[in-house]
């Protein structure tokens, strides 16, 4: 379902209909899905699964108490943050979202162990107990967070590209956001700017159809968001967010486009959350056969599998894997709940860098 | 009929302009929207433009004058209006009239047929924002020397607009990864002329022109910090900094803590802050004690062109975000600045200006010229005050303050701006805290009246800062 976004002229009626209108203007090219080898399937197919039963673990810990807050789980986009980021080069790109963000740190291969600690908010934490679910951040892996604010990583995202291109180091930056974000103000100045300065950045738009409670016909004038860059002369993927090569597949058109310095591109990947905006969603907005259907017919994990053993891989192989991240996803909760909080001098520092 | 051409008053803050250059001469024919000569400003270079047809009679004032008065009549021109074609009187000695006109309704009876139109004299602008700048001149430099500053170290004068691009220019020079982003700061060469010359020097890639959206680039300036540049992002005022609070203090000021130190956002955000001369209530408020609460930034307001330098240096070399307050009315002010080759100022150190015995006044920015008139109104009456420079808020330096309370036991905080949740307020609990057994007399607040800054002119003086109500306040903690 992958299409690059189209100018909507008017066709004159003689010519045949089947003709595509021609573009007015360089465009990124058609994305086609990937074609990944066993192994690299094999690797993606793990990482969804960590982040699957990461995130199921994460939910079990919060109805325990043992997580606070707000806890916004992945369960359902893992094939989004598993495609893009697969495609992005270590050390030299940098990726930044919002605070649905346990995935994307994940699929950066950041140890899980840290992940949930900051989740629990302990000291052993990545953020060391004082950012929580929704602030995290690697530095270490060009991972900038973990933002707050709806729509405000992107601008900031766009500041991060800008840094590429003001070093010239080559780098480029993924924005992440969903159809919410997608409604903000800022996103379109962020947008203005980077089209204008010519910055590396993919803005992905992970679609999953609902901002919080509200879908997105309820909330978008234009609900085809890869649409939304074309007032800036910014082209528009739009991808299968549910097929893991599929996002891959997109992800490499629109770095294609940015890497040769063309400017940003916006790549929508339509994908689904299974669970509730965050864990204290009853999510009574939506049917329960939608998320059934959902579940049953596009899970991204699912397909891997089933494309997995098309492949050759054995179901006894693809079962030690599954225990091998329970092990691990395990660990990964035991570690968070015995690891002690914060010394309570830890409120005080961090505030500022320099003592003045 | 003679017409005299008069200087224009091109901005809210002109009093006098140079006269760059003449593009006509006498004897030349001129019509409506022919441009006579360019004049000068502090902040920018403007076109004089015709308002009538006729012949230039006389040019008053030479190209290259300095220190033109607003009103002065600089040429005199023949006019050939239809309506009227009485002689006119008065303009045949025109360079007598060098002096500008007090008021703009002139002298009536110098005009005696209503059918010679006289255009009304352009005048000063009336506004209490010029007591606020003449209490700054009047305090002059009488201050105490700055103990940071080594002795025996040469001071030249440099207006604060000056000092601010200067210390830009040195720290873009030592460091690449300084950049500076804003509306109207490379090509404009700044609104208000702060970033004057940067473009030529640094180049675009440094000096970057943002579209009208605050919200937007203060977001990229605040990602890129934490990509590891320092970024000078300028507000055009600090009024429209509002749409970009959410990545001053949701993004810039909590990203070190909430990261446990990982990632940090070395950013400066600068640009006037304060009332500025009749532009009313939506660009005319001090947005100190808004930032000053919020724990992660620093928070700096200057009031002299030395401090302007030495602190937004140090501004730019911190680590930490930082949100640099200036103020629109003290940019053309001049100041000593010491002639030092990296001239940097500690970070979160007030400073006393002018020591005394007998009662404190704190004070911070335009308000330390407020103090300083104040202070040698009260030394005429045999009160010595002491006069404290915060320069800066967050930190905000309670010892030196506390230390000149334990010795006068008397304070009064200056400061323009609200009374309501001020850094007066602050003050007052801090003194409540820490210093009260020191106090002889309740501290007392002289600010801004707890309004929206009104427009007219009458209304705008009753609601800003006066030095005659902080006289008022130290007597009366002195209980004189």
């Amino acid at each position: 379902m992958a299409r690059t976004s189209q100018p909507r002229a008017a066709k004159p009626a003689s010519k045949a209909a089947a003709e595509p209108p021609a573009p007015n203007r360089e465009r990124p090219a058609e994305p086609e899905r990937f074609k990944a080898s066993k192994d690299q399937l094999l690797e993606f197919y793990r990482q969804m699964l960590l982040i699957r039963r990461f995130e199921e673990r994460a939910g079990q810990l919060y109805g325990l108490g043992l997580i606070g807050g707000f806890c916004h789980l992945y369960i359902g986009q893992e094939a989004v943050a598993v495609g893009v980021q697969s495609a992005l080069t270590g050390g030299l790109d940098s990726v930044i979202t919002g605070y649905r963000d346990h995935g994307h740190m994940l699929a950066y291969g950041i140890d899980p162990k840290v992940i949930m600690a900051e989740l629990t908010g302990r000291a052993a934490g990545i953020s060391k107990g004082k950012g929580g679910s929704m602030h995290m951040f690697s530095v270490e892996h060009g991972f900038y967070g973990g933002h707050g604010i709806v729509g405000a990583q992107v601008s900031l995202g766009t500041g991060l590209a800008f840094k590429h291109r003001y070093a010239r180091d080559g780098g480029v930056c993924v924005a992440y956001f969903g159809d919410g974000a997608a409604n903000q103000g800022q996103v379109y100045e962020s947008f203005n700017m980077a089209e204008l300065w010519k910055l590396p950045i993919v803005y992905v738009i992970e679609n999953n159809g609902y901002a919080m409670g509200t879908a997105i016909g309820r909330s978008s004038a234009e609900d085809q968001l890869y649409r939304r860059g074309e007032s800036f002369r910014i082209p528009g993927i739009q991808a299968d967010g549910m097929d893991v090569l599929a996002a891959r597949g997109a992800m490499e058109a629109a770095l294609a486009w940015v890497r040769q310095g063309k400017g940003p591109v916006i790549l929508e990947l339509k994908t689904y959350r299974y669970r509730g905006h965050s864990m204290s969603d009853p999510a009574k907005y939506r049917t329960r056969d939608e998320v059934q259907e959902m579940r049953e017919k596009r899970d991204p994990i699912e397909h891997a599998k089933q494309e997995l053993l098309a492949m050759g891989v054995s179901e006894d192989a693809l079962k030690k894997l599954e225990k091998d991240i329970r092990t691990q996803v395990a660990e990964a909760a035991d570690f968070a709940e015995q690891s002690p909080e914060p010394d309570e001098a830890e409120l005080y520092t961090n505030v500022l860098v320099e003592s003045y | 009929m003679a017409l005299e051409l008069k200087m224009p008053a091109l901005s809210p803050t002109m009093e006098e302009g140079t006269l760059a250059r003449w593009l006509v001469k006498e004897g030349d024919t001129v019509k409506s929207g022919d441009i006579l000569a360019e004049i000068e400003t502090d902040k920018a270079t403007m076109e004089f433009e015709a308002v009538d047809e006729g012949t230039i009679a006389k040019i008053v004032v030479p190209e290259g004058t300095d220190g033109v008065k607003v009103g002065a009549v600089i040429a005199v021109m023949d006019g050939e209006g239809e309506e009227s074609a009485a002689p006119r009187e008065s303009g045949e000695n025109p360079a007598a009239e060098k002096a500008p006109h007090a008021d703009a309704s002139g002298d009536p009876e110098k005009h005696p047929n209503p059918a010679d139109k006289q255009e009304p004299t352009p005048h000063q602008m009336e506004t209490a924002a010029r007591e606020l700048v003449a209490d700054v001149t009047r305090a002059g430099t009488k201050e105490a020397a700055d103990p940071a500053i080594p002795e025996g170290t040469q001071y030249a004068r440099q207006t604060v607009r000056e000092a601010l691009r200067d210390a830009m220019a040195e720290e873009m020079r030592r460091d690449e990864r300084v950049f500076v982003m804003g509306e109207e700061v490379a090509q404009y060469q700044g609104a208000y002329k702060v970033t004057q010359g940067l473009l030529d020097e640094f180049g675009d890639q440094r000096i970057i022109d943002t579209p009208i959206t605050e919200y937007g680039f203060a977001g990229i300036g605040t990602g890129a910090a934490m990509g590891g540049l320092k970024p000078v992002i300028e507000f055009m005022t600090f009024n429209f900094a509002m749409q970009a609070i959410d990545h001053i203090i949701n993004s810039a000021a909590k990203t070190n803590y909430m990261s446990g130190g990982q990632m940090r956002c070395p950013i400066v955000f600068r640009g006037p802050n304060g009332a500025a001369a009749r532009v009313a209530a939506q660009h005319s408020q001090n947005y100190a004690p808004w930032y000053a609460s919020v724990p992660g930034l620093i928070v700096i307001a200057p009031y002299s062109a030395a401090d302007a330098k030495g602190l937004l240096k140090a501004a730019i070399r911190s680590p930490d975000p930082v949100v640099f307050l200036e103020n629109e009315l003290l940019y053309g002010q001049s100041f000593d600045v010491p002639q030092l080759d990296d001239f940097v100022l500690p970070i979160g150190k007030a400073r006393v200006v002018r020591e005394g015995k007998d009662v404190t006044l704190v004070s911070y920015t335009i308000g330390v010229g407020v103090a300083l008139d104040a202070a040698a109104k009260l030394a005429e009456e045999g009160i010595e005050a002491e006069v404290i420079d915060l320069r800066t808020l967050r930190p905000l330096d309670t010892g030196t303050v506390l230390k000149s309370l334990a010795k006068t036991n008397r304070m009064v905080v200056v400061e323009e701006g609200w009374p309501t949740c001020s850094i007066a307020a602050e003050l007052c609990a801090v003194v409540m805290e820490q210093g009260f057994d020191d106090l002889d007399a309740p501290v007392l607040r002289v600010t801004d009246v707890d309004v929206p800054l009104p427009y007219a002119a009458n209304l705008e003086k009753a609601a800003l800062l006066k030095s005659s109500d902080v006289v008022a306040a130290a007597k009366k903690v002195c209980y004189r």
